[in-house]
């Protein structure tokens, strides 16, 4: 089946949000009121993937952040990095008054990640196309040294518009590397408009399949599928892994869902918020 | 040089379990030792520039120390996003070793003559630059990128150069070294880097042997830049002449005007500054015969100095 195919299929499945995926949009609500501005679409349709991370799949030490067995998670479209920001102060890498500091100028959250700033993240995103190389690296190292680290690069669909990133898959899967894994927010629509139109990645498991990945789609936002994927990790033993996660841009508020210009936002005042909000209800 | 460097890449991996190579597309049966004996050290990724920096930041993101080995024009031009955000913005000790620095790849033509490796490289913060003069310079240089904190650009020369450099001048990184001294203060000095030191030199003897006085010192690091050495060398001189296979916009001699018009301000010496114009190299031939185009042979050099001093003697 064709991905867009599979895509409409899981969408039309997608439970409704629960409790927890509302508040995590509400913290990136309360995020974007900080800094008014941020990238909205872009965030929100990664909540779930970085929920299920967080929660139930990645071995980290907030306490600790650079502990060495910890998995290596790196968010590569660094854009999307409010939804990164609410898990790590959902997780106690950072308070979640500094959520409200967002993009200011002595804040440690900038619009994109910095490794140097943030407690608990691996690399400085935000130039796209360059995290599944430092992937490699950290895959190929924990190789060496025989640690059962696992990496993962969490790309946009806009962002594998970048040849670095085909270049970091070809060296992917010819060495091999069953622990590193790509995650591809797929939720079709990149800055200037859908991905169809802007640059078509379909068939997409096929590309990446024939990168020496082995591959499965999932529905985005379904928890429970997203954790069943992720504990299935590796796909092989001898392979990476690509998980196409088939989201949607801007999800959770109604409003903004697949439009792109919902995907950056600035100057989001007080009534915007507010409407934003109760979206959420 | 380019062999000494890669031998001593083995060198140093055989001491310090952090160190590991990464090539592009070289020479089969490059570092064939390292490979067999650390094959878990020694990389050949195919013509991936992009990702074969971020994969060397990955490494060193886990504490290892990677040289990166491939064409000069193609490991500064080719993949420069790469090499200022996953090296210089993550400060990471990421050696990148460019073959070919200058105009070595003379017969290939503009696509591989690394023109601008020097003045781009310098413009990245948290970069270092070196050009070391020959083979035994190079080994001294290696010796020092085991414990500095910082990426670095090692340039290098077309190999089989003359051994110009001595091991009883010392070597540290960001520190000039006086490779002629001159009988006064107020002398000619001529300032260079890579194997322009070389080609100064000898444009000093022919210089002396009209009677002039002379000093060479050499900068075998381009960045940082030895400020001390520019100003002591340049404060009571006669003619300062920067000599560099390099363009000029924002090369080597424009670090050297740049400390000199910062700190001297209105007390500056004349400057003349040598290098290679604002322009893609149109011929090809041999790196000598180039330099022959350039103005950059010894006897050009020396030409291009005395009708300096000539001209100036005129105002005067």
């Amino acid at each position: 089946m064709a991905g867009a195919q599979v895509a409409q299929t899981l969408s039309l499945a997608t439970p409704p949000l629960d409790e927890r995926s509302k508040y995590l949009r509400r913290l990136v609500v309360r995020t974007l009121h900080g800094g008014e501005r941020g990238h909205v679409g872009s965030s929100l349709s990664l909540i779930e993937i970085m929920r299920v991370l967080y929660d139930d799949i990645l071995r980290y030490r907030p306490s600790e952040p650079k502990w060495s067995a910890r998995d290596r998670m790196i968010l590569s479209k660094g854009h999307g990095c409010i939804a990164q920001y609410v898990m790590l102060a959902e997780k106690g890498f950072i308070p979640h008054e500094t959520l409200d500091t967002f993009c200011r100028r002595d804040s440690i959250l900038g619009g994109h990640p910095e490794a140097a700033k943030i407690p608990g993240v691996e690399a400085s995103t935000g130039a796209l196309g360059h995290g599944l190389s430092y992937g490699v690296g950290m895959a190929l190292a924990a190789r060496i040294e025989k640690r059962d680290t696992r990496v993962i690069v969490v790309m946009g669909d806009g962002e594998i518009n970048e040849g670095s990133v085909w270049e970091a898959a070809l060296c992917a899967g010819k060495h091999k590397l069953a622990n590193l894994t790509a995650v591809i927010d797929y939720n079709k629509i990149q800055s200037a408009g859908p991905t169809r139109e802007v640059q078509d990645l379909e068939p997409i498991l096929d590309k990446w399949r024939a990168f020496n990945f082995a591959t499965v789609d999932v529905d985005g936002h379904d928890v429970d599928a997203l954790r069943d994927v992720f504990r299935g990790l590796p796909l092989a033993a001898d392979r990476p892994s690509a998980i196409i996660c088939h989201t949607v841009k801007g999800k959770g508020i109604a409003f903004a869902e697949n439009d792109a210009n919902w995907h950056h936002k600035s100057k989001i005042a007080k009534d915007m918020v507010t409407k934003l909000y109760a979206a959420l209800e | 040089m380019r062999a000494t460097c890669l031998n001593m890449v083995y060198d140093l991996a055989k001491r310090d379990k952090r160190v590991l190579f990464i090539g592009s597309d070289l020479s089969p049966g490059l570092l064939a030792d390292m490979q067999k004996e650390m094959p878990e050290r020694w990389y050949m990724e195919g013509i991936t520039e992009a990702n074969v920096i971020g994969m060397a930041a990955g490494f060193a993101m886990e504490g290892y120390i990677p040289y990166v080995n491939t064409i000069a024009t193609f490991i500064t031009r080719r993949c420069y996003e790469q090499v200022a955000v996953d090296l210089c913005l993550h400060e990471l000790p990421v050696r990148l070793i460019g073959n070919g620095g200058g105009l070595v790849y003379a017969p290939l033509g503009p696509t591989h003559l690394a023109i601008e490796d020097i003045a781009i490289m310098r413009a990245l913060p948290n970069m270092t630059v070196t050009a070391a003069c020959d083979a035994k310079e190079m080994v001294r240089l290696m010796n020092c990128t085991l414990d500095w904190p910082h990426p670095i650009y090692i340039r290098l020369a077309k190999g089989g150069d003359p051994v110009v450099s001595r091991d009883e001048n010392g070597f540290a990184i960001g520190k000039a070294i006086p490779m002629r001294r001159a009988r006064a203060r107020r002398s000619i000095v001529l300032m260079a880097t890579g194997v322009m030191t070389t080609n100064a030199l000898a444009a000093a003897e022919t210089l002396a042997k009209e009677g002039h006085d002379v000093a060479v010192v050499h900068f075998h690091t381009i960045k940082p830049l030895d400020e001390e050495a520019v100003l002591e060398f340049s404060r009571d001189a006669e003619l300062v002449v920067t000599v560099e296979e390099g363009t000029m916009i924002g090369g080597f001699g424009s670090a050297v005007a740049d400390v000199l018009i910062e700190k001297l301000g209105t007390r500056l010496p004349p400057l003349v500054r040598i290098g290679l114009p604002d322009a893609f190299p149109h011929k090809y031939g041999l790196q000598d015969e180039l330099f022959e185009v350039y103005g950059l042979a010894p006897a050009q050099i020396a030409a291009r100095v005395a009708k300096s001093l000539k001209v100036r003697e005129k105002v005067a």
